[in-house]
């Protein structure tokens, strides 16, 4: 693997290999929560928590533990992570906690966080984990943002409902787009900003760059970069 | 893999050269022991913080109850916490684990105003908790608030949002009657249902019917009781004072 700087390993997960945009990992909680801006923010700090405690604590105990258990022991420390985020939202915001429901016991089985431990944590430094870590983290709220917002200012005519900073830029006669906050709408949704993505991709194709490889032979590379995330193939 | 290493039993016996060594790079006892001890720390870690949230969640929980009892009977000075033990009421059940509750409000002269009944049973989408205040006196309903509910967001959950809606349960008599807007005959047991949303609504009054039925009889005998006793909520002190610990802090 190509060694990469600290400022790709903090960015990388940001935009260029976002989980959710990019590598579609982590797409219930996506689908499911990002009905209003909070629940979005409700949902992407618990899940930045859990993955970058996680992260933190993979890479610190790389040493110790077994490749035969490793999965289970990620697992393990992933899902005490989760147990302490739903105890605490549950007394610091328990609003919150309430319209998240089950999808925060759910953080267990995000494939953005499993697959960043075992890409990255168990194979790097505790800092560069961590930079990955706030990177994805930051990267999976943008996303859910990207969501949450799209899909309460159709689907509700608000933004940060709940909130004492609510807003209706469409004001009082705006009749909402009921179906933008059911189950349908949080697909549509996700199409679009992906069809978008891709659109702007094409329109900003970036030239192929010629790759040297390891036993001198100069190939070209396809235009999507392979990436330490790109061959996790999660679900 | 050769075909060498599988006879395995062979290992033990004396003349024969020593096996190749197998390539493991931790023994069984390694990886238990590993996980044993990431589970136990895990263990430690959650308790932690379970003994620190669950106070706050309870206390949270005890508010809740005690704002909704409030709303649904009107402002009560105070409440006490029934037990249904047995078909009957009584304020001092041997256990109160596993029996429902019911929540008779006082106003400030000690008189009883009401009771507030919790009920829960199937929506549209999952069960609808709900509490509700009931006059015996009159038999009329006194007011009604959705405690937690999962329907439909912008269509059911207007139960939840729909003032109007809620408003209607207040002063009604009962078993409640559910009609369709601008159907109804202006009957005194009538409650107008959300367009857009009958089925939740009907959910909404079909619970507390059932729960009505169900619990009429020994809320009624417990109330006359309480009315010509009239000193019953003398020893309302003790459930009243801390409604906070309502929740038996398991």
């Amino acid at each position: 693997m190509r060694q990469t700087t600290q400022q790709e390993d903090l960015l990388r997960g940001m935009w260029k290999e976002n989980p959710v945009l990019v590598q579609l990992l982590g797409l219930c909680p996506t689908l499911a929560v990002t009905n209003t801006v909070l629940n979005s923010i409700a949902m992407g700090l618990a899940t930045f928590f859990v993955l970058l405690g996680s992260s933190i604590l993979v890479s610190t105990l790389k040493r110790w533990i077994p490749k035969e258990v490793r999965i289970s022991a990620y697992i393990l420390i992933i899902a005490t992570f989760v147990t302490i985020a739903d105890l605490v939202l549950n007394a610091v915001v328990p609003e919150t906690h309430k319209a998240l429901g089950a999808f925060i016991a759910l953080i267990v089985v995000n494939c953005m966080i499993l697959g960043r431990q075992e890409a990255f944590s168990s194979k790097n430094t505790i800092w560069r984990s961590i930079l990955d870590a706030v990177g994805s983290g930051v990267g999976f709220i943008v996303a859910l943002l990207m969501m949450g917002s799209v899909r309460e200012l159709l689907g509700n005519g608000t933004l940060l409902v709940d909130t004492p900073w609510v807003v209706a830029p469409f004001g009082p006669h705006f009749e909402p787009w009921v179906i933008m906050i059911l189950p349908p709408g949080g697909f549509f949704t996700l199409g679009v900003i992906l069809l978008v993505l891709a659109w702007w991709k094409e329109r900003h194709h970036v030239p192929v760059r010629p790759r040297r490889w390891p036993h001198g032979v100069t190939t070209a590379v396809e235009a999507e970069p392979v990436g330490v995330g790109a061959s996790e193939g999660g679900a | 893999m050769s075909e060498q290493k599988l006879p395995m039993a062979d290992s033990g016996n004396g003349g024969a050269p020593p096996p190749p060594p197998i390539q493991v790079s931790a023994s069984s006892a390694r990886l238990i022991a590993t996980l044993a001890t990431a589970g136990a720390l895990a263990g430690l870690a959650i308790v932690m913080a379970f003994q620190w949230a669950n106070p706050r969640i309870e206390a949270y929980k005890a508010k809740v109850l005690a704002e909704s009892i409030t709303e649904v009977l009107g402002g009560p000075d105070h409440y006490e916490t029934v037990y249904v033990e047995n078909g009957a009421l009584t304020t001092q059940p041997l256990d109160t684990t596993g029996l429902d509750r019911v929540y008779v409000g006082y106003d400030e002269n000690g008189k009883p105003m009401g009771v507030a009944l919790e009920a829960a049973e199937a929506g549209f989408q999952d069960i609808i908790t709900l509490i509700f205040g009931y006059d015996p006196a009159s038999g009329d309903l006194m007011g009604m608030k959705v405690l937690d509910s999962k329907e439909t967001p912008g269509l059911g959950d207007k139960i939840v949002k729909d003032t109007a809606f809620i408003d209607g349960f207040e002063n009604v008599g009962t078993p409640l009657v559910g009609v369709k807007k601008g159907q109804g005959s202006g009957g005194h047991d009538e409650v107008v249902m959300i367009t857009g949303a009958t089925i939740s609504s009907r959910a909404v009054i079909g619970i507390i019917n059932h729960r009505l039925e169900a619990l009429k009889a020994p809320v009624d005998t417990y109330w006359s009781a309480t009315l010509t006793a009239g000193g019953v909520s003398s020893d309302r002190a003790a459930d009243v004072g801390a409604p906070a610990t309502a929740g038996g802090g398991s």
